[in-house]
Order: C-alpha cells, then sequence, then structure tokens
C-alpha cells in the first residue's frame, strides 16, 4: 500500500464515521430525506464559496454551504406552515430548486470553476491526498483529512456532552421539553451539524452519497438492535466497513470510489435487510407465519371457551365451518392445542383442559387491559412446542 | 442562438421542433401524473423511483451494448419498480420508516447506478460516450422515435385516466370507502403508481435522473394553487409542465453547456413561486391582505364600539369628544379616524370627535351582531 | 322474531398478529339504531371495518341479509371517520357526496343526471345544499360529518354503518344528524353507530353493544344500558349517571 492509499481509506473511514453519527438520529427521528435535501441543496452555497475563496477546503465556504443548508430546513418548514402543500411535497419542490441553480452556476462558470458536475455528484476521493495542508513549509497531511477530523472531533465532543439529551429528545419530545431540554435547540443544533458534516463530506464523496453514508449505516443498524449506544457503535462500525471494502472495490474495478462505497454499503443493507437475527426479512416472515398460527390457536382456544356450554360448536369436524378456516388449517391449530394439551377430545367434542382454561383466561385478560406484550412471555411459559 | 431565435426556428426547423414537442408532451405526461403523486402524498416516492432508475440503465447498457433509448428505458423502468417494490418491502416488514426507506433506496440505486457509469467510463470500447446525459438530462439527443413513443404513452395514459377518472379520484381521497363500494383499490393503486413510474422513465432522457422527480411536482403544487377542482387541477399541472419544458428547453438550447434538467426544474419552480404568491384564493400575498383588512376592520369596529360606548353616556350623541380621551384606546390611529369619518360615522373638528346618527346606529347594529344568535 | 339484519359468527380481527376483536358473536336484528360503546382500544372501528371487509379477519365469518358482504354490497353505506380523509383534497361538497353513487355505477360508468339529482337531495335532507359548490377544505368540522353523512343517504342503503359521526361536530350538527338516523329507523333501516358519549346512549339509541376486544354484552337499551355492563366493559367500577 502506497502513502496515498492509505490516506484516502483513512478519510474515507473518517468521512463514514462523521455522518454515521448524525445519521443515527436522523433515522431515529424520522428526518432521514431532510439530510438528503440538505446534501442537495447546499450546491449553490459551496458554488458561491468557491467564487470567493477560491478553495474548497476553505473554513470559510464550508461555513457558507452548511448555512445554506440551514436556511433549506427553515425554507421547508416554512413553506409547510402555510399549508399550501403537503409536508413531502415542499421538501420536494425545495431541494431541487436549490441543487439546479447550483449546477446552472456551475455550468455558467465552467471556465473559472474547478468543480465538475461529476465532482458534485461522486466527490473526488481519489485526488483528496494531492491538496496538503503546509504550515511553515511542513507537510501536515491532507487538507480534506484535516478538514474532516475536526468536524468529527467536534461532533464527537457534542455527542457525548448531549448523549443523554439527545437520547430524550430523541425517543420523548414530551418528556424532553418537560425537563427543560428544547427539543428547537435539540432539532437545528442536529440540522447544524448534519448540514456542516454534509458539506465537509461532500467534497470527497459527493451530494447524493453523503446521503447513503448518512442514512444506510443507520438504518442497518436499525435493523440489529434498538440500544442507542450498540446502534451507534454499529452505525459506526458499518460506515467504517463500508468505506474500507469499497475502496477496494473501486481499486479492483477500477471505478468510482464513492459509488464503491455505497455499493459496499447496499450490499451489507441488503444481507442485514434479509438475515438480520429479529428484524430481517426472513426472520419476519417465519415469524409471522408462526404467530398465524399461534393467533388461530388463541382463537380456537377462546372460541371453546365461549362456547363451553354448547357442544355443537365444539365438535371436531365443524370448528372449521364455525370459524371459517380451512380444513388444514384446522388440523394443524387442533394439532398444536392437543400437543401442548390445552384441550382434549372426547366422543369427537373438543374441550379446554385445565391448562388450557388457564391459558386462556389470562391470555383474554392482558389483552384487554392492553397488555399485549405480556402473551408473549405467557406463550414461553405455556407452550411446549410452537406453531 | 437567442431564446427569440429559437422561438422563430421553432416551426421551421426539423430538429428543435422534434425537441420543443417531445418536451412538452414529457412536460404533460408529468404535470397529470404528478398531481396524482403530489395528492397521495407520494412525493418523494417519485425522487427515489428516478435514481433507482439508473442502475438500470447501466446494466441495461452492460448487456446488450446498444445506447438504443428504448432499451435503457426498460432496464430503468425494471430497476425503478425493483426499487419502488423494495422500499415497499421495507416499510411493511421492517421497523424503517418511510423517510428512512425513501432515502436508503434513492442513494444505495444511484451510487450503485454510478458506479456502473464509472465502471463502463472506463470500459476499452469507445460506444459508452453519452451515458452521462441521463444524470441531467439533453433534450437535444431526442430525435423523432423518442417523442414518437412519448406521444403513444402519454395517449394510453390519458385514456386510462377518463376511462377510470372516477376510480382514480375516489381512491385518492378515501381508499377504505372506495372497497366497501366494492373497488379493487390493489388494482386502482398499482394502475397509478405503474403511470407514474412510466412517466419518470419517459423523462429520464430529457431531464436526467437527478431531477425527474422535481418535473413531476412542481406543476401539480402550482396547479392546485389555482383551483378546487380535481380535472381543473391535472390539466393546469399538464399545461404548466409543458411550459416549463418547452420554456427550459428553450433557454437550455440558446446557451451552451447547459442540461436541460436543471433548467426545466427552475422555469417549473418560478411557476410554483409564482403561483404560491399570486393566487387568489390560497397565494399568500392575497391572504396576507385579507388578513390585515380584517384587522383594519376589526380595529375600525372597536373604535366604533368604544365611542358607542362613551356617546351612549350622553343625552346628545353627537356632542363632541376629545380625540384625547381615545389615547388609552389599543385600536385607534389617526387613519382609524380619518376612515370612520370618510364613512360619515363621524365628524372631526380640530381636536374633538363627534358621532354622527349614523354611526351610531352602525355601532349599534355592530353590536348586536356580536350577541351570538343561536 | 324480527328479521337478521347481520350476523357475525366467530369473528377475530388481528392487527399484527396481535387480536384486537376475540371471537365475536353478533346478532344485529333489523330496524335498530345501534350504538356500539366501549373504551378506547376496544376494536370499535375495527369491528365496523371488518364487517365492510376493509380489514381481513382471521377467523370467523359475516353475513348481511344472510349472505357473504360482497354480495350484498348495495345494501350497506358506510360513513368512515372524519380524520380518515385529506380534506384539503381539491374538490367539493357536492362531488364527494355524488362519490356515494359510484358503487351502484360499478366500474368506468359515469354519474349522470340522475345520480346528482340524488346528491342533491342528500344535501338537502342534511341541511348543506347551499354549500355544495363549497370546496371541502372551507367547511366546518360539522358540515364535513354532514357532507359524509348525505354521501351515505344517497347510497340509499338498508344498513349504515357510521364510526364517530359526532367526533368534533358542534351541538347544532350532532341533533340534526340524530335526527336524520331516526328517520332512517323510522323507515325500516338498521343504523350501527361507534359511539364514546355514554351520557347519551339512551336518549339517542334503542340498541346497544358493549365491546371490549370480545364482546360483553348486546340488546336494547332498556334492559342492558346499566352499571354491570359499563363496569364489565370499561373495567373499572363504572357509574354513570344514567337519566332513567
Amino acid at each position: 500500500m502506497s502513502s496515498p492509499q492509505i490516506e484516502i481509506q483513512l478519510i474515507a473511514a473518517v468521512v463514514a464515521v462523521a455522518c454515521a453519527i448524525p445519521g443515527v438520529f436522523l433515522v431515529l427521528r424520522k428526518m432521514a430525506l431532510i439530510s438528503d435535501a440538505i446534501s442537495h441543496s447546499i450546491l449553490p452555497g459551496i458554488v458561491l464559496g468557491f467564487f470567493i475563496t477560491q478553495d474548497l477546503n476553505s473554513p470559510l465556504l464550508i461555513l457558507l454551504a452548511a448555512f445554506s443548508g440551514v436556511i433549506t430546513v427553515v425554507l421547508v418548514e416554512w413553506i409547510q406552515k402555510t399549508g399550501l402543500v403537503k409536508e413531502d411535497t415542499a421538501i420536494g419542490l425545495v431541494f431541487p430548486a436549490l441543487f439546479s441553480i447550483g449546477v446552472i452556476m456551475i455550468a455558467k462558470n465552467a471556465n473559472d470553476v474547478h468543480l465538475d458536475v461529476d465532482a458534485v455528484l461522486l466527490g473526488e476521493l481519489a485526488f483528496a491526498p494531492f491538496d496538503r495542508l503546509l504550515l511553515w513549509e511542513m507537510d501536515l497531511g491532507p487538507k480534506s483529512l484535516w478538514i474532516m477530523g475536526i468536524i468529527l472531533f467536534t461532533t464527537l465532543i457534542l455527542f457525548f456532552t448531549f448523549f443523554k439529551e439527545l437520547k430524550v429528545s430523541t425517543f420523548d419530545a414530551g418528556l424532553s421539553s418537560a425537563l427543560g431540554i428544547s427539543p428547537i435547540i435539540m432539532h437545528y443544533g442536529l440540522m447544524s451539524v448534519s448540514s456542516v458534516t454534509v458539506v465537509g463530506a461532500f467534497d470527497a464523496v459527493g451530494a447524493i452519497l453523503v446521503v447513503a453514508l448518512m442514512i444506510a449505516p443507520a438504518a442497518t443498524a436499525y435493523l440489529l438492535t434498538s440500544d442507542l449506544k450498540k446502534l451507534t457503535l454499529l452505525a459506526v462500525a458499518i460506515g467504517v466497513f463500508s468505506a474500507i471494502g469499497g475502496y477496494w472495490m473501486a481499486h479492483w474495478l477500477d471505478a468510482s470510489i464513492s459509488g464503491s462505497m455505497t455499493t459496499v454499503l447496499g450490499i451489507v443493507f441488503l444481507l442485514v435487510y434479509l438475515f438480520a437475527p429479529r428484524r430481517g426479512l426472513i426472520s419476519v416472515l417465519y415469524r409471522q407465519k408462526q404467530q398465524r398460527t399461534e393467533v388461530s390457536l388463541l382463537t380456537f382456544l377462546l372460541h371453546l371457551n365461549n362456547h363451553s356450554e354448547e357442544e355443537n360448536e365444539r365438535h371436531i369436524n365443524h370448528h372449521n365451518e364455525h370459524i371459517n378456516w380451512q380444513k388444514v388449517r384446522s388440523k394443524t391449530v387442533l394439532d398444536l392445542a392437543l400437543k401442548n394439551n390445552m384441550v382434549s377430545v372426547e366422543n369427537s367434542i373438543v374441550s379446554l383442559t385445565i391448562k388450557g382454561k388457564e391459558f386462556t383466561d389470562l391470555a383474554l385478560e392482558y389483552i384487554i387491559t392492553n397488555k399485549n406484550e405480556n402473551i408473549e412471555h405467557m406463550k414461553d411459559d405455556f407452550f411446549l412446542f410452537r406453531g | 442562438m437567442t431564446i427569440t431565435e429559437y422561438f422563430e426556428l421553432v416551426f421551421t426547423d426539423y430538429t428543435l421542433r422534434t425537441i420543443t414537442l417531445g418536451t412538452a408532451v414529457l412536460g404533460a405526461i408529468s404535470g397529470m401524473l404528478g398531481s396524482f403523486a403530489v395528492l397521495r402524498k407520494q412525493s418523494l416516492l417519485g425522487d427515489a423511483i428516478s435514481h433507482a432508475a439508473l442502475p438500470g440503465i447501466a446494466i441495461a447498457f452492460l448487456i446488450t451494448g446498444t445506447k438504443d433509448t428504448n432499451i435503457l428505458m426498460l432496464g430503468a423502468l425494471v430497476s425503478g419498480l425493483i426499487g419502488t417494490f423494495w422500499i415497499r418491502g421495507i416499510i411493511t416488514k421492517t421497523h424503517l420508516k418511510t423517510d428512512t426507506a425513501l432515502g436508503l433506496i434513492l442513494s444505495l440505486f444511484f451510487g450503485f447506478g454510478m458506479l456502473l457509469l464509472t465502471f463502463i467510463q472506463k470500459q476499452p470500447n469507445a460506444n459508452q460516450a453519452g451515458l452521462d446525459k441521463y444524470l441531467f438530462g439533453q433534450a437535444a439527443t431526442l430525435v423523432e422515435k423518442d417523442v414518437i413513443l412519448m406521444v403513444i404513452v402519454t395517449a394510453i395514459c390519458l385514456f386510462i385516466l377518463l376511462l377510470f377518472w372516477k376510480e382514480f379520484k375516489i381512491l385518492l381521497f378515501d381508499e377504505d370507502y372506495t372497497r366497501t363500494l366494492g373497488f379493487n383499490t390493489r388494482f386502482i393503486d398499482i394502475l397509478i403508481t405503474f403511470f407514474i413510474v412510466l412517466a419518470i422513465v419517459l423523462g429520464l432522457q430529457t431531464v436526467g435522473v437527478v431531477l425527474m422527480s422535481a418535473l413531476l411536482l412542481a406543476p401539480a403544487a402550482a396547479a392546485r394553487q389555482w383551483t378546487n377542482k380535481l380535472s381543473v387541477m391535472v390539466t393546469l399541472a399538464a399545461i404548466f409542465g409543458a411550459f416549463s419544458g418547452v420554456f427550459g428547453t428553450a433557454i437550455s438550447a440558446s446557451q451552451n453547456n447547459l442540461s436541460t434538467g436543471p433548467v426545466v426544474v427552475l422555469v417549473a419552480a418560478v411557476f410554483v413561486l409564482f403561483s404560491f404568491i399570486f393566487s387568489p384564493e390560497r397565494g399568500i400575498l392575497f391572504r396576507e391582505l385579507r388578513f390585515r383588512k380584517n384587522r383594519r376592520d376589526l380595529q375600525l369596529q372597536k373604535t366604533l364600539q368604544f365611542m358607542y360606548g362613551i356617546a351612549k353616556t350622553h343625552e346628545n350623541i353627537s356632542h363632541p369628544h376629545a380625540i384625547k380621551i381615545l389615547n388609552n384606546f389599543q385600536g385607534f390611529t389617526k387613519k382609524t379616524l380619518q376612515e370612520l369619518e370618510e364613512k360619515d360615522w363621524i365628524e372631526l373638528n380640530g381636536q374633538q370627535w363627534a358621532m354622527t346618527n349614523e354611526g351610531f346606529t352602525a355601532a349599534e347594529n355592530l353590536y348586536n351582531q356580536q350577541v351570538p344568535n343561536v | 322474531m324480527e328479521k337478521i339484519a347481520v350476523q357475525i359468527d366467530d369473528l377475530t380481527v388481528a392487527y399484527n398478529y396481535k387480536p384486537v376483536l376475540w371471537d365475536i358473536d353478533l346478532t344485529i336484528p333489523e330496524g335498530v339504531l345501534m350504538a356500539i360503546v366501549g373504551p378506547n382500544g376496544a376494536g370499535k372501528s375495527t369491528l365496523i371495518k371488518a364487517i365492510l371487509g376493509i380489514i381481513k379477519p382471521i377467523a370467523g365469518s359475516v353475513t348481511i341479509y344472510g349472505k357473504a358482504y360482497t354480495d350484498q354490497r348495495k345494501l350497506v353505506a358506510y360513513v368512515p371517520q372524519k380524520g380518515s380523509v385529506d380534506w384539503d383534497f381539491p374538490t367539493t361538497a357536492l362531488d364527494v357526496v355524488m362519490m356515494g353513487t359510484y358503487g351502484q355505477l360499478g366500474w368506468i360508468r359515469r354519474p349522470g343526471q340522475k345520480e346528482k339529482k340524488a346528491s342533491l337531495e342528500a344535501l338537502e335532507k342534511v341541511g348543506m345544499l347551499s354549500f355544495k359548490n363549497r370546496q371541502i377544505s372551507q367547511l366546518s368540522g360539522g358540515q364535513q360529518q354532514r357532507v359524509f353523512l348525505a354521501r351515505a343517504l344517497v347510497q340509499n342503503a338498508s344498513i349504515y354503518f357510521m364510526d364517530e359521526p359526532f367526533q368534533g361536530v358542534d351541538a347544532t350538527t350532532e341533533i340534526a344528524i340524530i335526527n336524520i338516523l331516526k328517520e332512517l329507523r323510522k323507515a325500516g333501516k338498521t343504523v350501527i353507530v361507534v359511539h364514546h358519549d355514554l351520557q347519551t346512549v339512551p336518549e339517542y339509541f334503542d340498541w346497544v353493544t358493549f365491546l371490549n376486544v370480545k364482546k360483553i354484552a348486546t340488546g336494547p337499551v332498556k334492559q342492558i344500558f346499566n352499571d354491570d355492563n359499563l363496569t364489565k366493559t370499561y373495567g373499572i367500577n363504572y357509574k354513570v349517571a344514567v337519566n332513567k
């Protein structure tokens, strides 16, 4: 590995971490698309900043562009408040318009600006190591590493300082204002951090891919855990893994680094989406099948309970008619009930056993008092065999 | 070429005529179907679909090696539909929310598409140039065949729209109720979604994957401000869309080095901005004016009532009073006094005012009106 | 014994595999004005939606006058909860009422003069004729509810299902609506209403069903609307000042 290669990977990893942290909160607060809006609408800010500073890595440019990101949020919220269009339409109108302005500004000044549309969409990670920070003739490393490093450092400080506040205001806005944590300050604080991060990362990975780096690690991690600390750590790990993995994939395919990073993120997400232990598609489908049988069993038991006096409702051949089920399903449910010792069959009449009765009464009580979650524990206690 | 030259040439120049017709038709179908997307609160789904179409274009090129628009669009359609169904899968089967699902699919598919595009660019055969026009669109590349396809799709879409107008309308307004009436809501839903995806794909060559969704939304959002009828809204959106397309193309064609997409989107944005401000019923300007007028009327009424309260205590209602005694009352200004005088409700005389008979009756009526009439 | 309008057998409905309605057996005789009462989350709206086939039950069956709902759609009208639709939708009061005729028309056919006349009559019946061309977002909550009622009336059904028609309406509208419902009952129709205000049950309705996940009781208000059933339904020792 050559030294620029190491530096590129280092920058990619730092960008991934810096994006993943605010991304977690954007996903949890259902504001994922705001990052999309910001990443597009900072473009005119960046171009304008570039006209003034002539340096893509100038702090002034980053502040200017981040400011235009915050303006976007304010503008979207203002349009929403007028009630002229729905919320999502407001977002969908604002950022393409601002982005278009940026693209046109670049196109009209193509000769003066060393920015091109490809760089806007993809960033220029491959060239990042060649823009060095020189202080007193000393080479301190790539500029963008410094910029992203500072942004990451600030984000981390804010994250650790306000972890409790972020957690409360994300999960319970009502409680947080009762505790004196202003949801508005948290909201705009998060928006400002996101804006600055997007601007910093823009140079490296481009407008649209920065969205992937923010949303995908957090969303993937969210399929694996709900614990905020684990979620953040996992999101960071997925981000770094995809950044490094993406670099090598790009190296191998001789294609865009940021495109590869996103593709690795996509593959990781797809795998987790399919195979995550509890929330993955396969596990969800399996559980749904199991739950369908279990709910059917509950229904069947309750039916027996409700009609303990009327034998004709409990005839073994008739319950599929009464409950309106297919024969096969009725058979499965009856077998399950028998296996679990919930029912007994005498002269083709199905009756609840004492255990079955106890189970049914308890389940009913839980449902009526809206403590549905207790049923899951109950199933563990009562069921020998599950659906 | 300047814009005026462009429009002079439109009728004589074959290429310009083709391009203009194409963008007009595209704008019309986008506006029409965009109305449905906006009303279904699926504005951002369009954004996700158009981005998700990119890898389809690249893969279609990698497989076939041709740049035939129809084949590339087929690829875009397939990958757009995969994106759409995956979004639905994420929303229904996991606890991730709509916004996360949209953002995920949008950025992941687009990133993958960009990877493929850069991969194609590095390939040795030279045929690959020009795929990047699908990013921001290039109306100039439209040929007659493309326009014919657009016209056919638009005609089919219009036919379906008119045929199932009633069903579309009721589904958009009240889905549960539609089901109780015996309509197959799934079928209507799939029909609408399919045509929205189709319109997006149709626009990729002209407007590009990055900005196509805006051409879907903006004309509809602008049209909504001018009418309270669905049929008028859809028609207006089609007109706005067509104009955005034509003007956008004209401007971008008359400048060097300018993609069509951003210009079309900005023209559409101007329509939106204008509509937001100047629409007579919903617009911000008239709403503000109405609000001010109401407030002024209210102030006027309050002042009149206050005067009425004073005048009532005197035998002669037109007994003059000093203006000074109004000072501790909030709602009063010099302007209100003048307005009251113009209405002949009071007479001003130097530093004094006196109520007229008309003013007294008006105040009395006002007072009666405010007693709630149950 | 009168004819049976709605017959529900062993109906079980689950959302995300959590039961919301459990093994409901319910018989609704023809010509009653019935309230469905129960605490929040008791499954009142769900019951109506399951009867109308909006939600697919996991077990049980529903018949309308002895036949499956899908064969009897034209006998049934539905007034959804007001909050379930987008009131900013670009349409007028008359347009919304006309939607009530769509079911009779079936696919593709458009409403004509006949349907328009029927819709105008329905609007008049609810006292909203002068608002016929008004954009629906410009109507008050009570007026919106009246438009919804008119849309159900124009369906000219035998059985009316209403999901909280008195939610967020003014006193005048509430009286106007209940009078129309009473008229419907007089004309031999069956009206089933999800209701929240226990105080008004004896005054408005003649039949009541207590529901909390399972059916607690059903029958004439005079016989079963008592503290015992209320306590069973609402869990706590529920005492309501019932005007007897």
